[in-house]
This record gives structure tokens, C-alpha cells and sequence, in this order.
């Protein structure tokens, strides 16, 4: 039995002991009975969304419509909050590398040589706070199939994670299964796992955030949308059987905030089986190569409801389907559970009558269930049957694309100013060198800034063989050719702590730090995703940080002439009325010619020199520094020079065509003294350093558009340097097994290494401590 | 020289072992579960991945599937079987090798680069290695602890039949720390770390995995 207050309330209407009990809920019905109270409110709708059904339809709607609607107009699918903000995305100019825009399942660009790229990152918090490894598990098979969606073969992988404080208890109980789920799922599909973000803070406790990135490639021919056209055409349902899982999830799970006396929430949370998603996957590629369909679209969030809606909108108008021949997993559910449940693993697909039979055996070989649901129409009805009686009949682009938009009001946060007034320049600094050394420690074996080693060795790095780099690197990079050696680049980055401080800047500065990442690794960027995590739309000063969010991201875009594909808007991550910080999370996609050209992060030789690219303020609003040492946040964050980015950018990518460098780390989080010890302890080569002035600022400052390189020869880098117009400091030469810094002290790399590598361990537990009480000699008793 | 790789539902790694294969100057087969075709190929591999989704048991289900009965027959006339990670598993659960592989002592699935020690040199698969030579290379298993009873062991072990060992470290609970074995006849080897992952510099952490593949190849054109 559910205990969620989605289901009950259908229950309820179509078999319980209301009025309605026992009878099917007909279109013909919903006509006769127009004064029949339905439980829309439960369902997470507003009176006022409810009469505007009730207008387009021109009576009641029926309890498999009001179930469609709910799901579709909820938050998640219908972006009612957030679509006037996003739109600013679709008003930058137009790019030559953007082969499909904003709208599809995820924006396809051009990487050269006919292949195509499209990646998108999506949430799945909510779910994932309810349900760890679930809820991540398909949260990871969500973004797979968009991008499956759009024809292109998934190659790899990313996971952005957000949690309360390290020590929190929560934190232990989510993280892990987390971690698990995102590892079990993308391991079991043979995705490389190349990256992404482990963060800790306090508003993320209650609220962790669960952001998955996958990335396909596909040629430009073979690029596919969802829609469907051709009347007679068959509309196929393939994958997974339809169970009771996930039930409301995006209008019950993702569109509210929890509260501490609801009831748990646990049956909207789908499973995950990514063994049959595996197969989803393989027939999916059989079934385009063989060109066997006209529209193809994945079944995720609303599931059916929004597949159907979605598919029938963006085409003709017109689709019929018998709900009664969807199989199920469970034979008890109701027409509008099966319109609303979430079950992971199914795809929906147009198909023309004669390629239907070659369509099926594909899917027989690969043992992926498929059935004719129904067809294309004419006409401009989206209508469903159940056992041959009519159950919805509606203009699909009214549940699709038509939702509801707010202008909900906006309020720049009471207390921004006193926050930003609270300037970290006023917090006591390391004045002595065993100070210096201790706050460098304090910072680089803080949660935020240990070796995430505990979490990324649970995921598979190496299947398909063409991971050229991945975690700990800044940038994931992955091989698209193996003759040409043409490449790709992917950084994900979004800290929220710049953002509280100022939500403009702060969604810029993430912008800035995954544009550097791509380009430390040598690759050009291209193109960007997004997914922005906030609190509740219904308060003024949440929907304040959202809109200058937004509007900062555009404008950093037009600036770095760069197209956003795509993205996801998670709202309601809020606990009471502490929402979490925003955080906007930045996905860069950039291209390398030649992989083979790719710049690691750590030092591997000794005797090269280290040089630091670009000018270094005193700016510590919003960093590690002040964080970890202080539990300060306040100030404003580093200036945004967009320019200063690009600059880099480009002689990074010169550099590494020229095979300048031996390594390249950005400066973000931490600053100087995070990617010295990063860099560092890579591969355990130190290095002898001096800064010129004071070391304070030389070491914490989070000044944007830096970078650190390595190599052979200063002089044609700080050439090429000059000539792009970047600062060059010189700081020493790489060799030894000690990070001495004159003036600062020595690290010895081992004691450092032990520090920053303890951190996670010792928090959440170390698997060498489990290996070793496995009893010698012990037998399975099978 | 024609090696098959075969592709269950579920198998993952098949796309680089045929990558190695060719690598190794040999021609690659794509070989199907539901076949009962090995192709007339010279040498098998058994890729990794998650053969069904490792429900029941890793590789309890694909051990099962038609082709398996080909390889099993072929085998025992001594073609040459590579089973890496799920494949040693469907080795293991055919009954071509002995031992299990159970859940990681730890309950983590692993992946991280190891270091391994040749024990046998003289197998089809080893060949162009030395006994004792140290190599590395990727290992990712959720279930990759390779558990016998106490006596099978000693007789494993007796008979010279670990092929490679983990050194630097155990990372999944190992007992003996033995990551692969062999068959009476050397012909068939199976083991968790993952060769065909470290055969370029540029995706692997080494190219120490080659030599698995060349060996067969070589062994091959000697015989």
C-alpha cells in the first residue's frame, strides 16, 4: 500500500469507496458529472491551474487528464518559474557550432569532422535525499537516456555532488548511497565516470544536491527528435514494464519542500535497473542505424504523460493511444497511475507500418519488450483508451507546452548587504610560517579540498578505452576517433558559496572555472550546459537569485561567444524557510583536435619550471581560506574579467598545441596553495617555489583567470604569454619530494599526502580497514 | 589469427578487448551469446562488464548461454580462453577454472590502477612476460574476491596454477591475494585485473596489458 498522498487521492477516485467507486472515470463521464470534486490540490495544483484545465477542456477533465496535467504542469516539467528567466538563454546569438538549440532532451554541437556532441546535466535531488542509491541511480539513467534520445551512443559520465557538512549525520547516511548509486548505475551501463565535484556545506544539509552529466556522440546525420508525424504511424513503447514506482515524483517529490511531519516519500522515488538499460541502449543505436524510426523520445519525469504529450505536440498534433496494452508489473494499477508512474528504463518510439516488424526483432534480440501502443492521427487530439472507453481527449500542446508561466515576484535578499559588508579582509591572517603551513593543510585536507579518491575509485574510469583524462584531472577528456584522435573536453563546476554573495558574479565566476578547466586541458570551448539548483521559487528573494543568475550566465556567454545547449532548473531545495545557497552548476564543452595533445594537472617531471599565469588581487570573499580557517562567509567574491579568461584560455590551447607545457592546473577554491598541493601530489613530485611580496594572499587569494603550468622552456611560454597579454610570475622548479615555498616552509609530500588523503576515509569509512577483517580461509557457504 | 570476443547481454569491456586484440596484430571476431558459432576463431575472449546485470551471481546466467557450451567443448581441446573480471567469472561459474568470486571484502566496487605480479610465464595468455615480472594495470570489480576452500587452494597453488598475483595491495580481499588462474593445460586464464585497459599511453595507465594479447598471438604462430 502507498502511504503518498498523489496516489491515495486517485485511488480513491477511480476504485475506492468515493462517489466515483468502481467506475471508470470516462471522458463521457467527466461531461455528465461536471461538479464532481477532484483532488487537484494533492496533486500539486493551484485553483486557479485547475480552472484553466477546466477551460480548455470545456468541463471537468477526467482523473486520467487531471493525473496528466498534474505531472506536467508540476515545477519540473513545466519550468512555470523559471521560463521567463530561460529565455535569455535562447536570445544569444546565434552559433555556428549549435546544430540543435534549447528544447529537445539536449542540444547537439558540432565538434568537426562530422561528429556531433550533445551533453546535458540534470538533478535529482529530491529523490536522492529520500532515497540515496535509487534516487542517484536514476538520476545517471535519466540524463543517459536525453541523451540517448537525441541518437547519439553515450560515452561517458559525470556527477556534480553536493552535502551537509562533512561531519553532519545526515551526511553519512546520504552520501555514501549516493556515491554507490551513481557508481552502481553508470558501472553497470559501461559509462566512464570522468569527473565532476564533491562539495560540503551547511545548507546543503536536508538538501544535498545529486546533479548528473552525460555526454553522446553521434555524426551530424544522425541526429533524432522527438516528434510525431505521419499519420498511420505506430507509436511503440519499448523497455521496462510499468510498475508503481515513481508515482507523482516530479509533481510531489521535486516541486515541494519537505517538511519534518509529512509522510514519507519513499514510493515516489523510482528504481533503477541499468542491466535493462544496457539493452535500451544497444537496440536503441541497432534500431537508429538501421534507420528504423521517424520520432524517438525516453520516458523520464511524468513518464508516459509526458512521452505522449511531448511527442504528439511537437509533431502533428495528433496521437491515439490504448493504455490497456501497456504491460505492467503490476496488474492492479489504475489508468492514471500508469499515465504518471515513473518507471525507469522505457523509451517511446514513431515508427512507420512496415519498418514496425523490423523494429521488433531488433528489440527481441537485444530481449527489450516492446508493444504497439497506438498511432499517429490526424487531427489535433491527443486521446486515450482504456479497455475501449475514452479516458483523455486533449490538445497535447496544452498539457505539453502550454503550461502555466508565473512572473513570480523577486526581492534582492534582506541581509545581502550586511553580508557583503562583513569583508573576510578583517579576519585575522596567518602571520608566522607554521601559521602559513597550518592554514595551507587546514585547507588542502578539508572535505571540500581532500583527495576524493573514497568516491571516484567506486566508479568505473577506463571501460570503452577512450578515457584520455578524468578526476582528478581539472577536465574530463574522451577520444571520439581513434584514427584521427579528435577529442573532447567536459568540466562541471558551481560554487555556491560565491553565488549567496552575489548571485550575478558568482554564476559567472562558475562559468569562468569550467571554461579554465577546459581549456587547462588544452581543448577549445564550445558550448555550455547548465543546471540550476535553488531554493523556492515562491520566495521573492530565491526567484531574486535565480534571475540574476540567469542574467549573469547570458551575459558571460555572449561575452565568451559561447551557445548554452541546454539545462535543468531544480527549485524547492529548501528546508523550512532556509533555502540552500544558489547554486548554479556549469557544464563546458570544448573540443581538442588532437587528444594526444592534452595537458594533465600533475607534475610528473622533475627540473621543470613553475609558472603562474595571471594577476593575483587580495580577493578572499567566498574562499576555501576563509571557510575552512574562519567558518566565514561574507565579502563579495573575486571580480570577473571575462577578457582575462579568454586571454588564457586561448594560450592555453596554444600552448598545448605547441607542446609547451608539461602541466597546467586551474586556480579556483583554495586558490594558489590548493592546486600547488594537487599538482604536487599527483604523481609525488614537489617542487621548489618563492613568492614574490606576501605570501598570504600569494597562496589563498581565489583571483580568477589563473592557472599554474609546468615546463621546459620559460622563455617561449612567457613569450607567448606576452604576446596574449597574461601576467607570467615565475615561482621555481618542479623535483624532490618536499613543496618548499620560501618564506612558508616545507611540506614534506608524504605528511601531506596522509592529510589530504585521510580526510574522506576517516569520515566515511575506509575500505582497507574493511579488506582487512575478511577472516583468512574463509569459505562462501553459497 | 582470428581471436573472438563475445558479447553477452550486459558485457561492456568487449569494445576494448576488441581494441587489444587488434592491437596485438590479430584479427578481432565479434562473437554472439546466442550463437552456437565460434566462427572456426583460433582464441576466445570473455570480456568484462555486467553479463545480466550480475543478477543471480556474476556470471551465473551467461555461463549458461549457448556459445558457452562451444567454448567449454573447444576448450577442453585446448583453444586458448581469456576471461577478464565477468568474463573469469563465467569461467569460474562454467566450471573451466576453480575457485568463485564473491562480493569485495570491503563492499565497494574498486577501480583503481594495481600492481600485479607475473606468476606464471608460461601460459598461452603469459608468454611474452617473465615469471615475476611486475606490471600494472586497471582494476574495477564489485565482486571480484577470489575465494576456495582451504585445500582447493593449496592444490591451486601446488599445482602452480596462479597465473597472477596482487602486490602493493589487495584491493578487494583476495585470498592468497590471487587475481587469476590457470587451467591444468595453461590454455585457459582467467583474472579480474583488466589487461585490455593498459594497451595504449594514452588511455591507460601503462601498456603493460599488451602483452596478454600478444602472447596468444605468438603462441598461435608457434604452434
Amino acid at each position: 500500500m502507498s502511504t503518498d498522498s498523489a496516489t491515495q487521492g486517485l485511488s480513491d477516485l477511480d476504485t475506492g469507496p468515493g462517489r466515483l467507486s468502481h467506475r471508470l472515470d470516462t471522458v463521457e463521464l467527466a461531461a455528465s458529472t461536471p461538479d464532481d470534486e477532484q483532488p487537484f490540490a494533492e496533486l500539486g495544483l493551484e485553483a486557479d491551474e485547475y480552472a484553466r484545465i477546466r477551460d480548455i477542456l470545456g468541463r471537468r477533465p477526467t482523473t486520467a487528464e487531471l493525473a496528466m496535467y498534474s505531472v506536467m504542469w508540476s515545477e519540473h516539467c513545466s519550468y512555470k518559474s523559471s521560463k521567463v528567466h530561460l529565455r535569455r538563454f535562447g536570445d544569444l546569438p546565434p552559433s555556428d557550432a549549435l546544430l540543435v538549440g534549447i528544447g529537445e532532451n539536449a542540444g547537439v554541437v558540432d565538434v568537426g569532422d562530422g561528429y556531433a556532441v550533445t551533453f546535458k546535466v540534470e538533478s535529482h535531488n529530491h529523490p536522492s535525499y529520500v532515497e540515496p542509491y535509487q534516487g542517484a541511480a536514476t538520476g545517471v539513467g535519466g540524463i543517459v537516456r536525453d541523451i540517448l534520445t537525441m541518437g547519439a551512443r553515450p560515452v561517458a559520465v559525470m556527477d556534480s555532488l553536493r552535502f551537509g557538512r562533512a561531519d553532519a549525520p545526515d551526511t553519512a547516511r546520504v552520501l555514501p548511497g549516493v556515491v554507490a548509486g551513481v557508481g552502481g548505475y553508470g558501472n553497470c551501463l559501461g559509462l566512464p565516470n570522468i569527473g565532476g565535484e564533491l562539495l560540503f556545506d551547511d545548507c546543503y544539509v536536508g538538501n544535498p544536491l545529486v546533479n548528473a552529466l552525460c555526454v553522446g556522440v553521434m555524426r551530424h546525420e544522425d541526429v533524432r527528435l522527438a516528434k510525431a508525424e505521419g499519420v498511420g504511424n505506430k507509436v511503440i513503447l519499448f523497455g521496462a514494464r510499468t510498475g508503481g514506482d515513481g508515482i507523482g515524483g516530479v509533481s510531489v517529490l521535486a516541486s515541494e519542500t519537505f517538511d519534518a511531519e509529512g509522510p514519507a516519500k519513499r514510493p515516489s522515488v523510482q528504481v533503477g535497473d541499468p542491466f535493462t538499460e544496457k539493452l535500451l541502449i544497444e537496440a536503441c543505436l541497432e534500431i537508429f542505424a538501421a534507420d528504423l524510426v521517424t520520432g524517438i523520445q525516453d520516458l523520464g519525469g511524468a513518464g508516459l504523460s509526458c512521452a505522449t504529450s511531448e511527442l504528439a505536440s511537437a509533431g502533428t498534433g495528433g496521437m491515439h493511444v490504448d493504455l490497456d496494452t501497456v504491460p505492467l508489473r503490476d496488474s492492479t494499477l489504475t489508468p492514471a497511475e500508469i499515465l504518471m508512474s515513473e518507471s525507469q528504463e522505457r523509451m517511446c518510439a514513431i515508427v512507420e507500418p512496415d519498418k514496425v516488424d523490423a523494429f521488433l526483432a531488433v528489440c527481441r534480440k537485444w530481449d527489450v519488450l516492446a508493444t504497439v501502443i497506438g498511432e499517429v492521427t490526424d487531427g489535433d487530439r491527443l486521446t486515450v483508451d482504456w479497455h475501449g472507453e475514452r479516458i483523455v481527449d486533449v490538445p497535447p500542446r496544452t498539457v505539453a507546452h502550454e503550461g502555466p508561466v508565473y512572473e513570480r515576484p523577486m526581492a534582492r535578499p534582506a541581509d545581502l548587504d550586511a553580508l557583503q559588508a562583513d569583508d573576510p579582509a578583517a579576519l585575522p591572517r596567518p602571520q608566522t610560517p607554521e601559521e602559513l603551513t597550518a592554514h595551507w593543510l587546514a585547507v588542502v585536507a578539508s572535505p571540500d579540498g581532500a583527495d576524493k579518491s573514497w568516491v571516484t575509485e567506486q566508479y568505473d574510469r577506463y571501460v570503452r578505452g577512450n578515457t584520455v583524462l578524468a578526476q582528478p584531472d581539472d577536465a574530463g577528456v574522451v577520444r571520439i576517433d581513434e584514427q584521427t584522435h579528435r577529442g573532447i573536453a567536459l568540466a562541471l563546476d558551481g560554487n555556491g558559496r560565491y553565488a549567496r554573495l552575489d548571485p550575478y558574479t558568482g554564476a559567472q565566476l562558475n562559468l569562468a572555472e569550467a571554461y579554465r578547466n577546459v581549456a587547462v586541458s588544452g581543448a577549445r570551448p564550445l558550448a555550455v550546459t547548465n543546471c540550476l539548483n535553488f531554493g523556492s521559487p515562491e520566495e521573492p528573494e530565491v526567484m531574486w537569485q535565480f534571475a540574476e543568475t540567469v542574467r549573469g550566465l547570458a551575459d558571460a556567454c555572449r561575452t565568451l561567444g559561447l551557445p548554452v545547449t541546454g539545462g535543468n532548473v531544480s527549485l524547492y531545495n529548501q528546508t523550512g524557510d532556509v533555502p540552500i545557497n544558489p547554486t548554479p552548476v556549469i557544464g563546458v564543452l570544448g573540443v581538442h583536435e588532437d587528444v594526444r595533445r592534452r595537458v594533465p594537472t600533475g607534475w610528473r617531471t622533475a627540473g621543470e619550471t613553475v609558472l603562474l599565469l595571471g594577476e593575483t588581487k587580495p580577493e578572499f570573499g567566498g574562499s576555501a581560506w576563509a571557510s575552512v580557517v574562519h567558518g566565514h562567509l561574507g565579502g563579495r567574491p573575486p571580480a570577473v574579467d571575462l577578457e582575462a579568461e579568454r586571454a588564457l584560455g586561448e594560450l592555453l590551447a596554444a600552448l598545448s598545441r605547441q607542446g609547451l607545457v608539461g602541466s597546467a592546473h586551474d586556480l579556483a577554491d583554495g586558490g594558489l596553495a590548493q592546486a600547488l598541493a594537487e599538482s604536487a601530489l599527483r604523481y609525488g613530485v614537489g617542487a621548489r617555489l618563492g613568492l614574490s611580496g606576501d605570501p598570504f594572499p600569494a597562496l589563498f587569494s581565489e583571483s580568477a583567470a589563473r592557472a599554474v603550468v609546468t615546463t621546459s622552456d620559460p622563455e617561449a611560454v612567457r613569450t607567448a604569454a606576452e604576446a596574449a597579454g597574461v601576467t607570467v610570475t615565475e615561482l621555481g622548479t618542479t623535483g624532490g619530494d618536499v613543496l618548499a615555498v620560501e618564506g612558508v616552509g616545507e611540506l614534506p609530500l608524504a605528511g601531506l599526502r596522509a592529510a589530504w588523503s585521510a580526510t574522506l576515509p576517516a569520515l566515511f569509512g575506509s575500505p582497507e580497514a574493511t579488506v582487512g577483517r575478511v577472516p583468512a580461509g574463509t569459505v562462501p557457504t553459497s | 589469427m582470428r581471436i573472438g570476443v563475445i558479447t553477452f547481454p550486459g558485457s561492456l569491456d568487449d569494445v576494448d578487448a576488441v581494441r587489444a586484440v587488434r592491437l596485438a596484430g590479430a584479427e578481432s571476431v565479434p562473437l554472439w551469446h546466442a550463437e552456437h558459432d565460434l566462427e572456426g576463431v583460433d582464441a576466445v575472449v570473455l570480456p568484462g562488464g555486467f553479463s545480466y546485470g550480475d543478477y543471480l551471481r556474476a556470471g551465473a546466467i551467461a555461463a549458461r548461454a549457448p556459445i558457452m557450451q562451444d567454448v567449454v567443448d573447444r576448450a577442453r581441446q585446448g583453444m586458448p580462453v581469456l576471461g577478464i573480471c565477468n568474463g573469469f567469472q563465467v569461467l569460474c561459474e562454467a566450471g573451466l577454472l576453480p575457485g568463485a568470486l564473491t562480493r569485495n571484502g570491503h563492499l565497494h566496487f574498486r577501480n583503481r590502477d594495481q600492481a600485479l605480479r607475473i606468476e606464471r610465464a608460461d601460459t598461452a595468455w603469459t608468454h611474452d612476460y617473465a615469471t615475476g615480472q611486475r606490471i600494472v594495470v586497471p582494476v574495477k570489480n564489485g565482486e571480484g574476491r577470489y575465494v576456495a576452500a582451504p585445500a582447493d587452494l593449496d592444490r591451486i597453488e601446488g599445482e602452480g596454477r596462479v597465473v597472477v598475483r596482487y602486490v602493493d595491495g589487495n584491493p578487494n580481499g583476495s585470498m592468497r591475494d590471487i587475481a587469476g588462474v590457470t587451467s591444468e593445460d595453461g590454455r585457459v586464464v582467467g583474472l579480474m585485473p583488466h589487461p585490455e585497459h593498459a594497451v595504449e599511453d594514452l588511455t591507460g595507465p601503462s601498456t603493460d596489458g599488451l602483452g596478454f594479447f600478444t602472447s596468444v598471438v605468438t603462441a598461435m604462430v608457434a604452434a
